[in-house]
């Protein structure tokens, strides 16, 4: 007897009173009856809504910088790192005049996410180099058909005059650990292959 | 009024609350259900989620019809009908209330009262199991063969120790009549005081004839997959889903007719209350019973687990028979040395 835990079983005749079931039955009865009065956990979501974690891992956002430009570059890393295989991108080149629009010469003309596919693990926002993909504290909307729930850029990009705060996800602390070459996740996808 | 029309007529009025009421029973019965169990239950389909027996019955009628092509079409057909018809034909010996004087006409609220009213009421409730038997055989599969031969077997075995409960209470009424038996008890105590073991063994066959839990053998769903029903689609399950709420209003009636004064209450000459005003609170009081034993019937299916096929035979058989027995031996002996037998 290692834990204390072990029961000794022991078969013994039932009694009378237990035979006929009919007290357990009202015990039972008495127990359900109880049920009645208790309170409902039952949050009714649309209505109401559970308190989420700040680090809770919802719908991703695609955020510009400072100035109101994109900051994803279509290096495809989060793509790589995606486990899911959700992430598809197709690259472009920045023409002149557009400097406003796009932080680097090479921006995302397509950044799409099957968020049917999507695990929300969070990879991709570990893989960007750029800062430019979080995820967010947003549930991500319920659809009738399969291609709604393939997010362009036209949802994952933030509006520019409404940023959404990723601050939660992205403190001092967690800047300083990735710039932390120590640690196998935080290299860029090459070094690790060299590894 | 033509009394042919106005029989009609109180037809036409005992079906459409026996079918109101079993519809609201689906919601009633969905919402106990989860209050049980710390839900929610029905909450989206209207205030309460009050629509949603309208929203289940639309849903039911949409559905696509389907009848397997191995079954037999005419009987697969016939049977949720069967089950239907005797499921509803049930609520016309059952006196609803006292009856209602207008114009000095009186109009009874009972549809017949028949001197054979218990045996009416046996007779159809026996023949309830062939809707299963023939639904269950039609569909040519084996899980609602199975189902279909457990109920009846199931049915068979209950209406026997049912059947003897009864005999006790016709010994102490003196009638088969059921608005005499009602009206007997009027002033004086309920039958229940008198047939204690005579009740608690109608009961539980009560709840064996309608499938409820904990006698669904019928239609398990861990075993059989749905039972007698298993093949069935559209309305014919919508028929068989709705039967079995209709069948457990009118035993919840039955009960109360039989064994809880009908719509007799204690006191009920002492409240000043004359001729229309009396009937109509007396009908009131009689569905305040029949939801009393609803809500029993739905307490104990969502708190006693399902009886395994021995148990069920063995309980049948081996206990409530023996007790329907000596139920009607003590009656008798009791009315023997108290000196009411002839
Ligand atoms: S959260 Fe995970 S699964 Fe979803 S897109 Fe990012 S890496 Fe892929
Ligand atoms: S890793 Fe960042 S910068 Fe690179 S494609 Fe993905 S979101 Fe854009």
């Amino acid at each position: 007897m290692l834990t204390n835990r072990a029961k000794v079983v022991v078969k013994k005749e039932l009694s009378w009173s237990e035979r006929i079931y009919l007290p357990a039955i009202l015990q039972g009865m008495l127990i359900t009856f109880s049920h009645l009065f208790k309170r409902t956990p039952t949050i009714k979501y649309p209505e109401q809504k559970r308190e989420f974690s700040p680090v809770y891992r919802g719908q991703h956002v695609l955020k510009r910088d400072e100035s109101g430009a994109e900051r994803c570059t279509a290096c495809g890393l989060c793509a790589v790192s995606c486990p899911a295989e959700a992430i598809t991108m197709d690259a472009a080149e920045r023409k002149k005049g557009e400097e406003h629009l796009y932080r680097e010469e090479k921006y995302a003309r397509i950044y799409e996410i099957n968020m049917l596919r999507c695990i929300f693990c969070g990879l991709c926002e570990e893989a960007c180099p750029k800062e430019a993909i979080f995820l967010t504290d947003r549930i991500v909307p319920s659809s009738f058909t399969r291609g709604e729930e393939i997010f362009g850029k036209d949802k994952l990009v933030e509006p520019v005059d409404a940023p959404i705060d990723v601050s939660a996800r992205q403190t001092n602390d967690v800047l300083e650990f990735k710039k932390n070459k120590k640690f196998y996740h935080n290299l860029t996808f090459n070094d690790r292959q060299i590894r | 009024m033509d009394p042919i029309l106005y029989t009609i007529l109180l037809c036409v009025i005992v079906f459409g609350i026996s079918l109101g009421a079993a519809a609201y029973m689906t919601w009633g019965e969905r919402k106990l259900a989860a209050v049980l169990q710390d839900r929610v239950g029905p909450s989206r389909a209207g205030p309460f989620g009050l629509l949603q027996p309208i929203a289940d019955g639309i849903k039911m009628i949409f559905k696509e019809e389907m009848i397997p092509t191995h079954s037999n079409r005419w009987l697969f057909v016939l049977g949720p009908c069967f089950f239907m018809l005797t499921a509803c034909m049930t609520s016309v010996v059952i006196p609803w209330g006292s009856g209602l004087t207008i114009n000095d006409t009186f109009y009874r609220m009972q549809v017949t009262d028949i001197n054979i009213g218990l045996l009416y009421l046996l007779g159809v409730v026996s023949i309830g199991v062939y809707g299963i038997m023939i639904g269950g055989w039609a569909s040519n599969n084996k899980y609602s063969l199975l189902g279909a031969l457990r109920a009846s077997s199931q049915m068979i075995s209950y209406e026997v120790a049912m059947g003897l409960s009864l005999i006790a209470l016709v010994m102490t009424t003196g009638t088969l009549q059921l608005g005499e038996i009602v009206r007997q008890q009027d002033g004086g105590f309920a039958n229940v005081v008198y047939q204690p073991l005579g009740f608690l063994i109608f009961l539980i066959c009560a709840f064996a004839e309608t499938n409820r839990a904990p006698f669904d053998l019928p239609e398990t769903e861990s075993e059989l997959v749905g039972g007698f029903h298993t093949e069935y689609s559209s309305m014919k399950l919508g028929f068989f889903l709705f039967a079995e709420y209709i069948n457990m209003f009118i035993s919840s009636a039955v009960m109360a007719t039989l064994y809880f004064g009908g719509y007799n209450f204690p006191f009920q000459h002492e409240l000043g209350l004359e001729g229309n005003a009396l009937a109509i609170v007396q009908s009131l009081v009689f569905m305040l019973k029949i939801s009393g034993f609803i809500f029993l019937f739905m307490w104990i299916r969502w708190t006693l687990p399902r009886f395994r096929y021995d148990q069920l035979m063995n309980l049948g058989w081996k206990i409530l028979l023996p007790l329907a027995l000596a139920n009607i031996f003590i009656t008798g002996l009791v009315m023997f040395f108290s000196g009411k037998l002839g």
